[in-house]
């Protein structure tokens, strides 16, 4: 067995038994990234020189018997995050040079817990998307196979992690960003509670829907990253002053007697019948492990995606008036004047789908739209929030498929935007109520391709979510499966 | 059509950016799309409805006013495209 293929908790063992050391470790993902980065492009830039750097001074710290949460870990991290020192691009020509002068909250509180960084991930433009084919810099394949989208936006993190590139990672999530790349890349991928982790340093794309949450191998792994990460940070307005539990302490608590409610208006036409079969598996296998299931309605669900697609880019449009060749960034030399200077340097900064984003943004907040289109929809979120805050009356988390589709093919959906949208559809009603998601694997398709199953949860239950997920892949000997799955099929690697 | 050429040309300087011809004809194409889907929401019955614009319960966060360590002024210009001693240089705004 490879050090590079392992969990936290699995090289937390080891480290501490002194089988090996942070650099062992870390020398054996850099030999992994060496064997397939060429192949997936989940990094667009690697840190290899300070990754050295912090993993001698985990060997350090261990020798002095000071161990933390994630001393010696190889970790990366979507390129949306301030790291002092290294470029933050978040996959556009618009910041290729932006040298953030501080860390984001997250990076100082990986840093803290002894973390090593292996580099900053691909991904969607401005985290807009669903397949990373948007990034300026070149596309991530799917490591399950390599005719294959890895899901987005932060399909770097996703495929980094799959193809064990890195032994965790972060990502976003803003309407699925981290659960559909994690359902499709065949690992655990969790979307916070909006306000449960800082989001101090991270670029900005929809404020009242951006989350910061983990990438990783197995569950246990999730609740030992979300144990880290969250918390209240001063910095950040948003983000909620409310105790963090141990996240581990779900992890074996079972799922006797715990209510599943399964949401008819997720089970319906147009879901890939090997998904719909596999989540109704998974489903049985919660009740076999002691769930009661229970059927509930969210009757706004099919309005969840036009009422995103409504809110996302009008944020989006405020928040990227930013860019404008001036402070930092790309500038274009072409501007005749202030004005041109601004419109040139976006234009040739930002690419389509960014810019498709800004203008529906602008269109919906100018005026004599924005009752239409931009209130209406406000109005609409809140009875989508309302049906969540009626079904936790009956249950204690919602399953449901994680997206509609497997992996699709590089390319299948650029140029039609409307149908790109639609593989969010599972995943964007959670940021709409800002509750908490997971996205954890849950069988293959005849294709060998990765199955996701999505638990959400009330405001900040990511507890009961942990337990439920947990259960789940110890009932359904998932990482056994996996195992199995990744031997017959990314041997091509 | 739901929206025409000449108002995502408006929108566009707005939002300070420009399209070469072919592209304005695509993108007024995927924006009437996108529009069009989002009439489903007036089939919805909002009346009353306060509209929704946080996730969580949001209260102003106050703090001391106090002065704080900050970045410093070479900091703050190091990924500036063209600063010039303590500041940001732009094109000439006034002829």
């Amino acid at each position: 067995m490879e050090l590079y293929s392992l969990t936290i908790h699995e090289l937390q063992g080891k480290l501490r038994a002194g089988e090996v050391t942070a650099a062992d470790i870390l020398a054996s993902v850099y030999q992994r990234i060496d064997q397939v980065e060429d192949k997936v492009h989940s990094y667009i830039t690697l840190m290899k020189e300070s990754a050295q750097a912090q993993a001698a001074a985990a060997d350090a710290a261990i020798r002095s018997g000071d161990i933390g949460a994630l001393t010696g870990i190889p970790i990366a991290l979507k390129d949306i995050y301030c790291v002092q020192g290294f470029t933050t691009t978040c996959g556009s020509r618009i910041l290729h040079n932006f040298v953030p002068p501080y860390d984001a909250t997250v990076v100082e509180k990986l840093r803290a817990a002894g973390a090593v960084f292996t580099g900053k991930t691909n991904m969607d433009e401005f985290a807009m998307g669903s397949s990373t084919e948007t990034s300026y810099f070149g596309v991530t394949r799917n490591p399950w196979d390599l005719t294959r989208i890895p899901g987005g936006s932060s399909g770097g993190s996703a495929a980094a992690v799959a193809a064990d590139e890195c032994i965790a990672a972060l990502g976003s999530d803003t309407g699925g960003s981290i659960r559909q790349p994690a359902a499709l890349c065949g690992i655990v991928g969790m979307k916070p509670t909006y306000g449960r982790v800082s989001r101090f340093g991270l670029v900005a794309f929809a404020s009242s829907l951006d989350q910061i949450g983990p990438f990783t191998k197995d569950v246990e792994d999730c609740a030992i990253l979300m144990n880290v990460i969250a918390g209240y940070d001063p910095r950040e307005s948003t983000s909620v002053n409310l105790e963090v539990p141990d996240y581990r302490s779900f992890l074996s608590r079972g799922i006797e007697g715990l209510r599943i409610g399964i949401p008819r208006e997720y089970y319906i036409e147009g879901i890939d019948p090997e998904i719909l079969a596999s989540v109704q598996q998974a489903i049985s296998v919660l009740e076999k492990a002691g769930a009661k299931c229970v059927d509930i309605s969210l009757p706004h669900t099919e309005y969840c995606l036009a009422v995103y697609y409504i809110v996302a880019p009008a944020e989006a449009s405020s928040n990227l008036a930013r860019y404008d060749g001036v402070k930092y960034g790309f500038r274009s030399q072409e501007g005749r004047d202030l004005l041109d200077m601004y419109k040139q340097s976006r234009s040739a900064g930002f690419g389509d789908e960014v810019k498709r984003r800004i203008i529906i943004g602008t269109y919906v907040l100018s005026s004599g739209y924005y009752d239409a289109y931009y209130k209406k929809a406000s109005q609409v979120r809140a009875l989508i929030r309302r049906d969540f805050d009626e079904a936790f009356q009956k249950c204690d988390v919602i399953a449901t498929p994680t997206s509609p589709t497997a992996a699709f093919r590089i390319g299948e959906k650029t140029d039609d935007p409307m149908q790109m949208y639609l593989s969010d559809i599972f995943t964007i009603s959670a940021n709409m109520a800002g509750i908490p998601g997971i996205s954890v694997p849950c069988g293959f398709t005849g294709d060998g391709l990765p199955i996701g199953l999505q638990f959400l949860g009330g405001h900040f239950q990511e507890g009961t979510l942990i337990q439920a997920a947990a259960a789940y892949e110890k009932a359904a000997a998932m990482g056994a499966l996996i195992a199995r799955h990744k031997q017959a099929k990314m041997n091509f690697l | 059509m739901k929206i025409t050429r000449s108002e995502v040309a408006h929108v566009a300087h707005l939002a300070r950016l420009t399209f070469r011809e072919e592209e304005m004809e695509k993108f007024t194409s995927q924006l009437n799309d996108i529009l069009l889907y989002m009439d489903k929401l007036n089939s919805v019955d909002t009346t009353g409805v306060e509209p929704m614009t946080h996730a969580t319960v949001l209260h102003n966060a106050f703090r001391e006013d106090v002065v704080k360590p900050s970045l410093a002024n070479e900091q703050s210009l190091a990924n500036a495209p063209d600063p010039r001693g303590e500041f940001f240089r732009v094109p000439k705004v006034i002829e």
